[in-house]
């Protein structure tokens, strides 16, 4: 049984990856730039939940639509600020500033909130755990629902970007920049609205990692961006269905190495697996072979 | 005659290299006007300056009597001129019908139906096809669906870069009969093509470029009986 549960949390972790992931992986596709940004705005949003509960005395789910607000809109800013005067002057500008902003979301972090961690309240207080067979299959409220959000999340963003216009068009943009505005798409608004799709997955995937790891710092966004970035690399950056299972397989192997083969030495193994997957497929599990057609 | 493009005296540079040296031009309603010149002359980049994707330094373009010149490209298609790129460039990720539909982004909904419809009458081949992807198409069908998704829009004026790259030759003429017939329904047609025999062929006024300058310009006729043509475009 105790393979099951560490499987459970590993789909769990996973799924925050995942979520996390999709940020990246869209942001890239549309755009072709790494966001290395998007790790510290998943930590602004918990940090907005923290206070919304905290301070405001917000109930938990509303706490999180506010943090999603203030992602959104702080993904889009940062987007039209830091981003977009620098589109189409070669990748590396853009690239240093990400990590620029990246540093920047981190000290104005530890200005406002301080340096001492703050113990996030989970989302789903109150809730028992779900416990199965005896008691030996145990799935707290916090891994059931993150399974449950991603699956939707998951559902949802592919209906959005096969079904509706402006969806379709984020595709048509990812693919050919030119060739979409020939069609009359505004490239400029279809990068703020993937900016704004991916900022406010963020918040959701920070309050859902916070409430299972409930610690709060300027630095809490940065490794699961990390990892959440490999996990868009492992599945094909660029990738929707990629970035998920990337995120699915990343979460699942760091637990299950935690569990059996060492604390210490899960990173390590994380990241070994995404070496070894770009050694056997270059551009990911996911990834397409750019084709030349004349 | 009612002239829909007026381009005057533009200049584009990819940095420092001077692309294009003051080039102007005209194209009537009705017209199926083509721009000749071998590879590097600069007949993509001038179709690219007046769709918008590049700008031009100085002069003025003017579609329908109103200055595009700083008209950004995707409020351009609107404006009336569809622009169908070298190398086709269609979604090869979508299907033909997505595709056909990223044409329409900017018509009107009760217009797409029948636009639909109209292309697929125009192209049948895309009909039997509308749910693969377009990146599995032959190249020959690829040009249809290029063609196709720039009808969809309704436009004024057609842009073509290149029709027939790459084309078997039977492919070619039908391409070019497609194109004769677009235009008889009304379509204005700026046609840029290596080509130049096809091209002249079924050309009313030609314009040849050469190392970002319009050397020569003239009827279809005129310019297909030129000694220097004859020489530089024609194979002797």
């Amino acid at each position: 049984m105790s393979i099951i549960n560490s499987l459970i949390s590993g789909l769990s972790l996973g799924s925050v990856y995942a979520i996390i992931a999709l940020g990246y992986t869209m942001v890239y596709g549309i755009s072709r730039m790494l966001n290395f940004a998007h790790g510290d705005v998943i930590m602004i949003g918990s940090y907005v939940s923290f206070c919304l509960t905290m301070y405001v005395g917000m109930p938990g789910w509303l706490a999180l639509v506010g943090a999603m607000a203030a992602c959104t809109v702080l993904g889009v800013t940062i987007e039209r600020i830091a981003y977009r005067p620098l589109r189409g002057t070669g990748s590396l500008g853009v690239l240093i500033t990400a990590i620029g902003v990246s540093y920047f979301l981190q000290n104005a972090a530890l200005l406002i909130w301080g340096a001492n961690p703050r113990v996030f309240t989970t989302l789903f207080k109150g809730l028992d755990p779900i416990r199965l067979a005896n008691a030996r299959l145990v799935i707290t409220a916090e891994s059931f629902f993150t399974i449950i959000v991603c699956v939707v999340i998951m559902v949802a963003l592919t209906l959005f970007v096969h079904r509706t216009k402006a969806g379709k068009a984020m595709r048509a943009v990812s693919e050919d920049n030119g060739a979409a505005q020939l069609m009359g798409i505004n490239v400029n608004q279809s990068i703020s609205l993937t900016f704004a799709i991916g900022s406010g997955l963020a918040a959701v995937a920070g309050v859902l990692m916070c409430s299972a790891y409930p610690v709060l710092m300027p630095t809490t966004g940065a490794m699961p961006g990390i990892k959440a970035f490999t996990a868009a690399v492992v599945g094909g950056i660029g990738s929707i269905p990629g970035a998920m299972v990337g995120g699915l397989i990343l979460g699942i192997i760091e637990i299950l190495s935690r569990a059996y083969i060492s604390t210490e030495l899960s990173d390590a193994i994380v990241f070994a697996c995404l070496i070894i997957v770009l050694l056997v497929k270059p551009t990911g599990l996911f990834g397409k072979n750019t084709r030349e057609k004349v | 005659m009612e002239s829909v493009l007026k381009v005057d005296k533009i200049n584009v540079y990819y940095g420092a290299i001077h692309a294009i040296k003051g080039i102007s031009f005209e194209v009537n309603k009705g017209e199926i006007v083509t721009l000749i010149g071998a590879n590097g002359a600069g007949k993509s980049t001038t179709l690219h300056t007046v769709s918008g994707l590049l700008r031009s330094k100085t002069g003025d373009i003017k579609f329908l009597g109103e200055s595009i010149a700083k008209t950004p490209a995707h409020r351009i298609v609107a404006r009336g001129i569809s622009h169908v790129p070298e190398g086709r460039r269609i979604f090869q990720e979508m299907t033909v019908r997505e595709n056909l539909e990223m044409g329409a982004y900017i018509t009107k909904k009760e217009r797409i139906k029948g636009n639909v419809e109209y292309v697929y009458e125009q192209f049948p081949r895309l009909k039997e096809r509308r749910s693969q992807i377009a990146g599995t198409l032959s190249g020959g069908e690829q040009q249809m669906l290029a063609m196709g998704r720039a009808l969809m829009s309704d436009p004024e004026l057609l842009m073509l870069d290149e029709p027939s790259m790459g084309l078997a030759p039977i492919l070619v003429d039908q391409i070019f009969e497609i194109i004769s017939n677009l235009n008889k329904t009304g379509t204005t047609i700026l046609l840029v093509e290596q080509n130049a025999n096809m091209a002249l062929s079924i050309a009313d006024r030609a314009y040849v470029i050469e190392t970002g300058k319009i050397m020569l310009s003239g009827t279809g006729k005129e310019l297909a009986k030129s000694e220097e043509v004859k020489k530089a475009y024609l194979g002797g």
